[in-house]
């Protein structure tokens, strides 16, 4: 009784949360609420022990990705008015698409074939079952090499998220690495032969 | 307990919200890679649920390649975003078509 308290108010502050990202003025409130959809969706991701991943879902989502959006949101000086022309206009058909696609996934996952009796709620392992060995166990064995490119994946986004954003300044001083790793001793430095002098 | 059917009917309505999030925020990108953002935890919690009562931790593998990709995503399109901005001072939509030749 007491989780399913839990599940529906989660869930009722997940989809009103995501209502108001797509629906506030501005961007930045939106991106303040998609963090709240994230705490949410990581609560439920706990009722459903998926500790690991909840943990995951709030470092990764609302401590990086969600402060970079925002960072973005507040560096761009952003018109909000004109942002929202087509808002009405639009909203009929883009209601329509949503309703139609809501009523037809609805339909299919509550048919009998998605019920408690066909998918029953076991318990995983005894007392000392840990999510985490359990995620890290499929991870590094079976799917090492989809681990290793998705380490390779992170590394191209780095690479490429630097490399758009780097700007060459004109008029400024600046070392040139290939000219100081080409110069020889001899370029610098001049031997003087001569002799002693008294003080 | 809760059955399955509770969340992947959560990730069906949260997956439209995000389609509907696009229809109607047509001019803005930065809400458009949000609305994105929502679809990718739509279908990341039908993999978690369905991790969870089939018992199989391939399921939640997957959520966390989708997070990675999502992450990467999200880093090299804001980082397009900042660029366009630059250059345009402007991130409209309907701005952007320089490649129409």
């Amino acid at each position: 009784m007491f989780e399913q308290i839990l599940f529906y108010l989660f869930s009722s502050t997940l989809v009103l949360a995501s209502l108001a990202v797509i629906s506030v003025r501005n961007p930045v409130h939106a991106a303040l609420f998609l963090v709240l959809a994230f705490f949410n969706a990581a609560a439920l991701w706990v009722l459903l022990e998926a500790e690991f991943l909840a943990a995951t879902l709030v470092i990764v989502y609302v401590g990086a990705v969600m402060v970079l959006f925002l960072f973005v949101v507040m560096m761009l000086d952003i018109n909000i008015a004109r942002m929202r022309e087509g808002f009405a206009r639009h909203l009929p058909i883009g209601a329509a698409v949503a309703l139609v696609l809501v009523g037809e996934i609805l339909v299919v996952v509550g048919s009998n074939y998605f019920s408690a009796e066909n998918y029953p709620w076991r318990a995983l392992g005894g007392d000392g079952f840990s999510n985490t060995v359990f995620l890290a166990d499929a991870l590094f064995t079976r799917h090492l090499f989809a681990f290793e490119v998705a380490a390779v994946i992170l590394l191209v986004a780095i690479i490429a998220a630097i490399m758009l954003t780097l700007r060459k300044r004109t008029g400024t001083r600046t070392q040139v690495p290939g000219q100081q790793v080409r110069i020889r001793r001899e370029d610098r430095i001049r031997m003087v032969r001569m002799d002693g002098e008294r003080p | 307990m809760i059955p399955l059917s509770h969340y992947l009917a959560l990730g069906g309505l949260l997956f439209c919200i995000g389609v509907a999030g696009i229809f109607l925020n047509r001019k803005n990108i930065i809400l458009l890679l949000m609305a994105i953002e929502l679809m990718l935890l739509a279908v990341n919690m039908n993999f978690v649920a369905f991790s969870r009562f089939l018992g199989d931790a391939n399921g939640q593998v997957f959520v966390f390649f989708i997070l990675t990709v999502a992450a990467a995503e999200a880093a090299i399109g804001l980082a397009i975003l900042v660029v366009l901005f630059r250059n345009r001072q402007s991130i409209n939509v309907d701005e952007i078509n320089r490649l129409k030749g």
